[in-house]
């Protein structure tokens, strides 16, 4: 059985004058241990689908329909209560900016044996125990003294690492992480993502990386989801898809990478930008950015089809593979 | 901690020179005290002679440096109406505005913090609009009418609680007389320090909701959530510490107006406290008093901030007193 089974999930923001779709018939499963990655410009509604996932979408946002399972448990029908007691314990998550994601006014020991005491019945001393050992896990010299200190005396590369630590402290199953290296030093980057990758392997957690960094994204994730305008568009093994990119959105991202120009050339680019929620296109919502678009892209929404060891929504590529196809029966 | 108190202190010493100044220099704006002192039958040499004795006729520096140099010795005058050291006439009611201030704060802590985050969690709870709707108007109706009001209600009507006076008090440690420790101190108390407290209530609220609704949009706090924690440890433990931080601040500035406003509610409840002392030694141009109460008040207020100051460094981690001495 899968871990987290994701299908058809409808997530929409309400608004005074309508409701505004940010996921669109999103569906998609997570192995036990198994790393995926969600890429995607800003507003492709990666955040929003990594945060419905254990249910904290922000006001004004809720899940329209389809269902959220962990492993046979139905998130979306979940009381508070009841998803509390997987918050953290089963799907834990790491925030985009360390500097603002601990509570500046509480020491970060108290925050991390909080959480400990929130799910198990332990004594103050044993959580105490156990966050040190953490705090030593994510490799933070001197965690004792940490312990007694607030937030803000520490480095936001630290604070990441003690973010992670808060993570591990109630060996989750799955960890989401909501762009957990965008707000850090390049150098810092680096480290908190080997620290991040070990982790996972290390304990057998499943991840959920949301980036908009494809580099990163290859060096931690096995498969890749990649989103536009509140769909999936394109999914499939990490390597396969960086390799050999079927979605024309998909393209113009590793083709926007600084590594793809020569120095002194100008950056590629995507033409135009993310549509907002409120003026999605009609047909495929990435048709006015598409080199290759086509009539039947303005009208139609194309459909997820299989397209080798990847999966694709595009008319482009599903065109391609019927005229393979009637060419296959003509040859036989 | 030493360098930021010897700071303040050098800072309040700045404060209290120029509120002396200022305290000193309306005191002949306020009338002629002799007029107050002596009958109509005393002829205008006599007058004279007495503003001489007086030292009313020196100039406005010379008058100054006299008040300043007993000042500074604890020596803030001597009232014109009760013949006694305007301080020591100040100290004797000092209790009793203390504790209906004590107990107007006590009142707004405890009713205005629930109320503020009940506010800010259910904005579109009927009780919250409520609220919102109550506290605009307590902020636009001026304190003298709730007070009346009360009054009315209260104990004429209802005859529930008496309307003036401190009631039965007893002496602490021989200094302090206390209506805290009575039932018959406290009954008195509840009208004042309620109607005190019902002034200063609608800021407190309405802050108290702005800055927990502000808070509850920020990132720890959902953070706090992903972590699984309780909806009432997110509340009131990761919520209420960070919305406290700006409320202690405007606590310690609304200070001021809980002074003001003991002036207003002393005299309507005839509570014979400083402030009740401060309107009849106006009326009566007993200057030196009035000087004294304002100084007094200055000091009060000075210290108070103080006080808040620390306070706030020590919910605040982020703020060092000792390194910076801020």
């Amino acid at each position: 059985m899968n871990l987290l089974s994701v299908s058809n999930l409808h997530v929409n923001f309400h608004t005074k004058e309508r409701e505004l779709a940010a996921l669109i018939d999103v569906s998609f499963t997570l192995n036990r241990g198994e790393r995926i990655a969600i890429v995607g410009e800003s507003g492709a509604g990666k955040s929003v689908l990594g945060f419905s996932i254990v249910n904290l979408i922000g006001k004004p946002g809720y899940i329209e329909s389809g269902s959220i399972k962990l492993e046979n448990k139905e998130l979306t029908k979940m009381n508070l209560r009841q998803l509390q007691e997987i918050r953290g314990k089963r799907i834990a998550m790491i925030f985009q900016d360390p500097m603002m994601t601990l509570n500046p006014v509480i020491t970060i020991g108290d925050q991390l044996v909080e959480t400990i005491r929130s799910h198990t019945k332990i004594s103050y001393k044993d959580a105490r125990n156990i966050a040190i050992e953490k705090l030593h896990h994510v490799q933070i010299a001197s965690p004792e003294r940490r312990f007694n200190q607030y937030p803000h005396e520490l480095s936001g590369g630290m604070r990441q690492r003690v973010i992670i630590a808060s993570v591990l402290l109630l060996n989750p199953d799955i960890i989401i992480a909501d762009e957990p290296t965008t707000a850090l030093d390049v150098t810092i980057q680096a480290e908190i993502l080997q620290l991040l990758l070990a982790i996972c392997r290390d304990n057998g957690v499943a991840l959920v990386l949301i980036s908009h960094d494809l580099g990163v994204v290859s060096k931690v994730a096995e498969r890749t989801l990649v989103m536009y305008a509140g769909h999936i568009v394109e999914e499939g093994p990490t390597l396969e898809i960086i390799n050999d990119p079927q979605h024309p959105y998909t393209q113009g991202l590793l083709n926007a990478l600084p590594q793809m120009t020569l120095p002194g050339q100008r950056l590629n680019q995507i033409q135009g930008s993310m549509p907002s929620l409120a003026e999605r296109p009609s047909g495929c919502a990435f048709h006015p950015r598409c080199p290759y678009a086509t009539q039947k892209c303005r009208e139609q929404q194309p459909r997820f089809i299989y397209s080798g060891v990847s999966s694709v929504a595009c008319f482009l590529v599903e065109d391609m593979l019927n005229e393979f196809a009637e060419q296959d029966q003509e040859a036989n | 901690m030493l360098i930021f108190l010897l700071r303040r202190l050098v800072q309040a010493c700045f404060v209290m020179i120029i509120i002396s100044i200022i305290s000193f220099a309306i005191q002949d704006k306020l009338g002629d005290p002799v007029q107050q002192m002596v009958g109509m039958t005393v002829s205008p040499e006599e007058r004279n002679q007495l503003r001489n004795e007086l030292g009313l006729n020196d100039g406005f520096f010379s008058q100054y440096w006299r008040f300043a140099k007993g000042a500074i010795q604890g020596d803030l005058g001597t009232s014109y109406y009760y013949k006694e050291p305007t301080l020591d006439v100040i100290l004797n009611k000092l209790p009793a505005t203390l504790e209906l201030a004590f107990c107007a704060i006590l009142i707004i802590v405890l009713v205005a913090t629930p109320c503020g985050v009940l506010a800010a969690i259910k904005p579109k709870h009927i009780l919250s609009r409520l609220l919102m709707i109550v506290s605009s108007i307590g902020l636009s109706v001026p304190i003298f009418i709730v007070a009346i009001l009360m009054v009315y209600i209260f104990s004429i009507e209802l005859n529930m609680a008496p309307s003036f006076g401190r009631g039965q008090t007893t002496e602490v440690f021989g200094l302090w007389e206390s209506g805290l420790f009575t039932k018959d101190g406290l009954k008195h108390l509840l009208l004042p320090s309620l109607s005190l407290a019902i002034a200063l209530m609608p800021i407190f609220v309405r802050l108290i909701r702005a800055e927990m609704m502000e808070v509850l949009q920020s990132e720890y706090i959902r953070f706090a959530w992903s972590k699984g924690l309780s909806a009432p440890r997110i509340y009131f433990k990761h919520a209420l510490k960070n919305t406290m931080l700006p409320v202690i601040t405007v606590g310690g500035i609304q200070a001021g107006t809980l002074v003001a406003y003991t002036i207003l509610t002393e005299t309507i409840f005839q509570w014979p406290g400083m402030g009740f002392l401060f309107m009849d030694a106006v009326n009566r141009v007993d200057t030196p008093l009035v000087s004294a109460y304002l100084i007094v008040v200055g000091g009060i207020f000075v210290i108070t901030n103080t006080l808040v100051d620390l306070i706030y460094g020590l919910v605040n981690p982020t703020v060092r007193l000792a390194s910076h001495g801020l």
